[in-house]
């Protein structure tokens, strides 16, 4: 069923169809519709599910942790602060291998104070070995989210999942998507069947003390989880797109990067934006592509080693800053480059925070510098754009 | 021992009864029990915080390779017939 | 043969980790034996997260969801959610947190918890400080103790806040049933339990739980002071059902120097510091009384 609908009702849809049993979830600007949509479903009787208004994101994520461990498929979201507020209990849940997905509506971090879109509070969370998924369209975010469940769900991943929607972008702007039939969903992703739950009559103890001789096995663990999600991923994408029709281009969607001479690579809506950008410059003959980071984590490691070893300059843009030596995402696509015999010439670009809008404009100005930084081969670590003050964007 | 990363479970599960820790190594004091004392009261097996004493006809068997010698059975005995030596001797 | 007062069977083994005479060892042993094996229990980070032993060792017959510090409350009701829509019945869901991670950091889960009428039994167990990192005040540390924090020193720097009123805080969530219980009366204690575990709703129970390292306190007197505590009136047994306060236990009354002299922490206080605490307990213990007078007088829960 087509209908038109924003970022945060695809999410409040996604979870409802994937029969999400548990939702906990605590109100926070721009998340707040998500969380009144599923409300409503569970009021009307069209969602089975207990809703637990919880006092905060803490307890939010506390409870989907018991819950998914006593058995129930839990589904909760949130943005920003409290995002960071749950970060705790997120590196709770992935030690636990408790496959609970949550939206997170990405969005600045305070002082100052905003509302709108960048992705400190989502990059922030790279640690926590949750997967992270970044949609660019209110379609993936539906899609995504019913997809995440049979990706964490299965045996060799065993691990939580966010699905980041853009603050304002997506989740409050209108889009068409399909809804997809519950009796479809229902054929493509089972009931939560885990391997241990807790239960009366078992006497587990889950979550015990261990000490500094077996500790690094469990993380060991971990990674393998975290490892196994980037096949299962690719898995899941065709076995969607057999049932419904429909994919998202898997962890690196590759936009126009055959014979490509530079690539952008970005995450979020305004790859989307960057995707016009690229069909108006190619129309001029300009041989540029975009690469679309879907999945920050597990990261796109093999597939961007692939791509930097056939074009000459690729530029990351990211939307969050770190304090490190770079931006997140450049950081770990220098990373994967390090031992290519064939690099291409890099630039990282931080763009966009607190909500500062991407226009075409400023992708098209961002594309003709990768372009010159790359006939140049010099390699330059990080500029900022379109910040007053830096004469070089701001005129 | 450590277990190799393929043996253990995804997280750690305990499963195992506590039963594998030997705790009576602890002890400093050892309760002695005069039986023909007792008067089958049930109060140190009441008190006793390890469960570590069992009623053998009302009568406590202290389980040795748990108590701590923690002395709350040998305390709250009113027939003060639970008396606390030093471990190790007789 | 012997008849033992309280039920026989145990859902505890032996080789838990607690120090020798852990009053929440007897806290937690008679909280199972009242409640019996259709019981799960959520355990933050407190003592009780250790004493089950290192993995795999567990020393309950019951299965336990270890949790961050704070999530007990959030735990509980996530539990109890998941049993719900998953229609399994009969299943009591326990929240066993410290003092700590029950009147500081746990707070605003337990209060959220109690506000959304989560089916759960919430035990605090009282060691008045934070007990596994080794002695640290708490909010439900008394006045006049020697803690790691407030150490005395030579400013006399003990705690000289009061010691938090959880049964307050609790009454005032309007919840339908709180009691404090005594490892020193077990009978009681279980009793209370099974009373909860009867009633729909989010139950609270205050349950003290010597320390003798942080106490400074003798092993052996363990259940001792928990006696002198309910019988001085520092640790009153009463329940708070529907609002009505009802006093289980009156106690002797017994002068409070009864119960200080037993335990270290409370060595350094002069006479003028415990008469302070004498009176302190005597007003508290008045109050109690009144509240409960008012109560069965204004027809509360006739």
């Amino acid at each position: 069923m087509r209908s038109l609908m924003t970022g945060n009702y695809a999410s409040a849809y996604g979870a409802k169809l994937s029969r999400a049993e548990v939702i906990a979830a605590y109100p926070i600007t721009p998340q707040t519709s998500i969380v009144e949509k599923l409300a409503e479903f569970v009021s009307t009787g069209e969602l089975n599910a207990k809703f637990v208004p919880v006092e905060s994101e803490h307890s939010a994520m506390a409870a989907c942790i018991a819950a998914e461990t006593a058995g129930a498929r839990t589904y909760t979201a949130t943005s920003s602060h409290g995002l960071t507020l749950m970060h705790e209990v997120l590196m709770w849940a992935s030690g636990a291998r408790l496959p609970i997905v949550m939206t997170n509506v990405s969005r600045a971090m305070a002082p100052p104070w905003s509302v709108w879109v960048d992705h400190m509070d989502s990059i922030a969370q790279r640690d926590t070995g949750w997967l992270q998924f970044f949609c660019q369209s209110n379609q993936e975010v539906l899609d995504t989210i019913i997809m995440a469940y049979k990706i964490c769900e299965s045996k060799g991943v065993m691990l939580p999942a966010m699905i980041i929607e853009d603050a304002f972008i997506l989740s409050h702007t209108s889009e068409p998507v399909d809804i997809p039939d519950q009796e479809m969903v229902d054929s493509f992703l089972p009931a939560y069947a885990p391997e241990f739950k807790i239960e009366v009559g078992k006497p587990m103890g889950f979550g015990s003390l261990v000490k500094p001789d077996q500790y690094m096995e469990f993380r060991y663990k971990a990674m393998l989880g975290m490892k196994a999600a980037h096949d299962r991923i690719l898995r899941v994408e065709q076995e969607f797109k057999q049932v419904f029709g429909r994919e998202h281009g898997g962890l690196l969607e590759l936009y126009r990067c055959e014979n490509a001479e530079v690539v952008l690579l970005t995450a979020g809506s305004v790859a989307a934006t960057a995707k016009d950008v690229v069909d108006s410059m190619r129309s001029k003959g300009v041989p540029v592509g975009l690469a679309r980071v879907r999945a920050f984590r597990p990261f796109p490691h093999d597939e961007i080693r692939a791509l930097g070893s056939r074009v000459a300059g690729l530029g990351v843009l990211d939307r969050s800053y770190t304090f490190g030596a770079a931006g997140a995402m450049f950081s770990e696509v220098k990373a994967s480059l390090y031992n290519c015999p064939k690099r291409p010439v890099t630039k990282n670009y931080i763009a966009g925070l607190g909500g500062r809008d991407i226009t075409p404009k400023t992708i098209e100005r961002v594309f003709e510098d990768i372009q010159l930084v790359t006939k140049r081969g010099e390699e330059s670590e990080v500029e900022w754009v379109d910040v007053a003050g830096l004469p070089r964007w701001w005129r | 021992m450590t277990k190799s990363y393929e043996e253990i479970p995804l997280t750690p599960i305990a499963d195992m009864p506590s039963t594998m820790n030997i705790t009576g190594l602890w002890r400093v004091i050892r309760p002695v029990v005069d039986k023909k004392k007792c008067k089958k009261c049930t109060i140190c097996w009441k008190f006793c915080p390890d469960a570590a004493i069992v009623l053998v006809e009302g009568v406590p068997e202290i389980d040795f390779r748990f108590c701590k010698g923690c002395g709350i059975c040998s305390h709250e005995c009113p027939s003060k017939c639970i008396v606390m030596v030093k471990e190790g001797s007789d | 043969m012997a008849k033992t007062t309280i039920p026989e069977e145990e859902f505890t083994y032996p080789g838990s980790t607690g120090c020798p005479g852990c009053g929440a060892n007897l806290v937690m042993r008679y909280l199972l034996k009242a409640l019996g094996e259709r019981t799960i229990v959520s355990i933050p980070a407190c003592c009780w997260a250790v004493m089950p032993g290192y993995w795999p060792s567990n020393c309950l017959k019951v299965p336990i969801l270890y949790t961050a510090f704070e999530a007990t409350g959030a735990a509980i009701s996530g539990l109890r959610a998941a049993l719900d829509i998953k229609g399994i019945k009969d299943v009591n869901i326990v929240g066993f947190a410290g003092d700590g991670g029950t009147v500081d950091i746990g707070l605003q889960a337990m209060s959220g918890a109690a506000e959304r009428r989560t089916e759960a039994i919430y035990v605090m167990y009282d060691n008045e400080a934070y007990m596994n990192t080794g002695i640290q005040r708490s909010g439900s540390t008394p006045w006049g103790a020697w803690t790691t924090t407030t150490p005395v020193g030579t400013t006399h720097d003990f705690k000289h806040e009061a010691k938090k009123d959880i049964m307050a805080i609790m009454q005032a969530h309007r919840i339908p049933y709180a009691a404090t219980v005594s490892i020193a009366h077990p009978e009681d204690f279980i009793k209370k339990i099974q009373k909860a575990k009867g009633i729909r709703g989010f139950k609270f129970i205050h349950a003290m739980s010597p320390c003798p390292p942080g106490w400074r306190l003798n092993p052996m007197l363990s259940v001792e002071a928990a006696r002198l505590a309910v019988e001085t009136h520092m640790f009153p047994l009463y329940e708070i059902e529907h609002g009505r306060v009802r006093i289980t236990r009156k106690g002797k009354g017994l002068p409070v120097s009864e119960y200080l002299k037993l335990q270290g922490r409370f060595s350094h206080l002069s006479e003028s510091e415990i008469s302070e605490i004498q009176s302190a307990v005597d007003a508290s213990w008045r109050y109690l009384e009144e509240e409960e007078k008012y109560a069965a007088q204004a027809g509360i829960n006739e």
